[in-house]
């Protein structure tokens, strides 16, 4: 590993409160293979989410930092996360996105696995010395770690990583306020938006949970809430940015369009109206007034360190991504909602979220957009070479669109980095 | 009445029609050869073909309004993944009329559509498949739903044009 000491140094000014990110970490392909591993090989990275294996042997393959899996549920029940490469010659061994099944079987030389890893079969098995698999080495091997909290499965390349409840820390209190919004729990609607921008990862980071671009860059979309009759609830973008401690943030706040657990908008008419007030009914009932209007009324963009983000907007979306280079990224985004949700609360949210999210909603392609134009920006960086991220600096209580959402990564993405550059 | 029967060619024309609206970002004139009560679809590439989007995450699934609203976006300055403007180039081919009675019809076609922005050409590959309608002033589509064959959208990263 290269020093890149230099190219990483942040500038922080308590005093005239100023933060600003060298451009350069957005650029570097040395900082790009620092990250590669002082972040990716040492955070929980989300998986997926229990409600995509609900049923024994079921099983979804994906790519979670450049690493392609299967992740399942095996015929006793127990979820595992599987390294997709057959121990014997490194084949894929599951080629299907999604599926269930009792075995899979390497199409290569035929060994054929149990839903949990272990070894059944391989052609020739005679020729192999007594005892060949004993010690497990022929099994599909397992990701170093896997963890749950509420639904969400997270799995880490780092054996010795902190277990994931401590590792969420706060962050766990605003996962919590997504998955009690349903007795019946929260389930992924299917359907997966899979797409690539070409920008730096952390410019998503940023973008997800930036409030001070929404009246700008979403300008159409808000016009076009204004421009539909019924389609606004009387309420500002007013809220806090909070630092969750561990590299998470979250901005919490009222917003003017519709949320189907809890926020109605004249559109959806009365029986709209009934329907969301048995829903906030029931959070009343378990959870009490306050906490209940904070899950109903609230949005919430959350970020878990590096690249999870949850945002309880006008639907729910799960999103995380992974760089392959610095100026390229993956993102795979689902849909997250009540699995008991009635058919038209299910068709609201949807509709909510292709209106806003996804790559061809009236939101989000100007986020890629924008993206897109900081990464060509950044070509200037030998002249023009930071970012200022200073927005709410000093306050004692930052606003929603204030950048202590991004600062609060910054640091934590600083401080791994430079102890990986100082360890080197 | 007998209804006038639809013909290969006369469907051909009608979807080179739309095409060329689509390239010259004639988009209000484009919008105008669709019903009142419309649909435009664009699956998620992992969807089963015959998903529905009232339970399934999509790339798209308008109706007749969010479909006006989504012309009258992209024709201002503020959308800007398309301002300033994409060139784009709807190649349609392998039109087939599915089926039809008396005044509608669905019609399948294979499509290539080019996107270029900013010194980078997107390729969108897939399949149409048209429900159309003969009315008074000619013909008009009821509905569109664009099935793209592609694992996903990477490396274009979004259909922010018209497919």
């Amino acid at each position: 590993m290269k020093d890149i000491s230099k190219v990483i140094k942040l500038h922080v000014d308590n005093t005239q409160n100023l933060f600003k990110v060298p451009r350069a970490s957005f650029v570097s392909t040395d900082v790009f293979d620092a990250e590669r591993d002082a972040i990716f090989n040492h955070c929980w990275l989300y998986l997926g989410h229990a409600s995509e294996l609900t049923k024994p042997g079921q099983f979804v393959t994906r790519t979670v930092a450049g690493r392609n899996l299967i992740f399942n549920r095996d015929v006793d029940g127990q979820v595992n996360a599987f390294m997709n490469t057959c121990p014997h010659r490194g084949a894929t061994v599951c080629r299907d996105r999604a599926g269930t099944a009792k075995n899979f079987q390497c199409f290569y030389h035929g060994w054929v696995f149990g839903s949990d890893g272990t070894l059944k079969s391989q052609p020739g098995k005679e020729s192999y010395c007594e005892g060949f698999n004993d010690h497990g080495g022929a099994n599909l091997v397992r990701a170093p770690r896997l963890e749950e909290y509420r639904g969400f499965y997270f799995i880490a390349f780092d054996q010795d990583i902190v277990d994931l409840a401590t590792y969420l820390g706060n962050a766990r209190e605003y996962i919590d306020l997504v998955a009690d919004q349903s007795k019946a729990g929260m389930g992924i609607v299917g359907g997966t938006q899979e797409y690539s921008i070409r920008a730096n990862w952390k410019l998503l980071v940023e973008n997800s949970i930036d409030g001070y671009h929404a009246s700008t860059t979403h300008a159409s979309y808000l016009d076009y809430l204004k421009g539909t009759a019924g389609s606004l609830a009387a309420v500002g973008l007013v809220g806090v940015g909070r630092d969750l401690g561990n590299g998470h943030a979250v901005i919490e706040y009222t917003g003017p369009w519709g949320r189907p657990i809890g926020q109605w908008i004249p559109a959806w008419g009365e029986q709209g109206k009934v329907d969301i007030e048995r829903i906030v009914g029931g959070l009343t009932q378990r959870f009490g007034e306050e906490r209940a209007q904070r899950m109903a009324l609230k949005n919430r963009n959350l970020l878990i360190f590096p690249n999870l983000i949850i945002n309880d907007i006008m639907a729910i979306t799960v999103r995380t991504f992974y760089p392959l280079a610095p100026n390229q990224l993956h993102v795979n985004a689902w849909a997250l909602a009540p699995a008991d949700e009635s058919e038209w609360s299910r068709k609201s949210r949807l509709e909510n979220f292709l209106e806003f999210l996804g790559p061809g909603g009236f939101a989000t392609p100007d986020d890629v957009e924008a993206l897109q134009q900081c990464q060509t920006g950044y070509e200037n960086m030998r002249e023009a070479g930071w970012n200022d991220i200073s927005k709410g600096m000093g306050k004692a209580q930052p606003a929603m669109d204030d950048e202590i959402q991004m600062r609060a990564f910054w640091i934590e993405w600083n401080a791994r980095i430079e102890q990986a550059n100082n360890a080197r | 009445m007998q209804a006038q029967a639809f013909t290969r060619s006369e469907i051909e024309d009608f979807l080179y029609h739309e095409a060329a609206l689509l390239d010259d970002w004639q988009l209000p004139e484009w919008l105008a050869l669709y019903t009142a009560d419309a649909r435009y679809e664009v699956p998620s590439t992992d969807l089963p073909k015959d998903a529905s989007p009232e339970n399934n995450l999509f790339y798209i699934a308008d109706d007749a309004f969010r479909l006006s609203e989504r012309v009258k976006r992209l024709m201002k300055k503020t959308a800007f993944a398309e301002y300033p403007r994409s060139k784009t180039r709807h190649l349609v081919s392998n039109v087939r009329i599915l089926d039809s009675s008396g005044d509608r019809c669905r019609v399948s076609s294979a499509f290539v559509t080019y996107r270029t922005k900013s010194g980078v050409t997107d390729t969108y590959i897939g399949s149409s498949e048209h429900t159309i309608v003969r009315g008074d002033a000619g013909l008009r589509i009821a509905s569109k739903r664009c099935t793209l064959d592609l694992d996903s959208l990477r490396p274009q990263g979004r259909v922010s044009i018209i497919l």
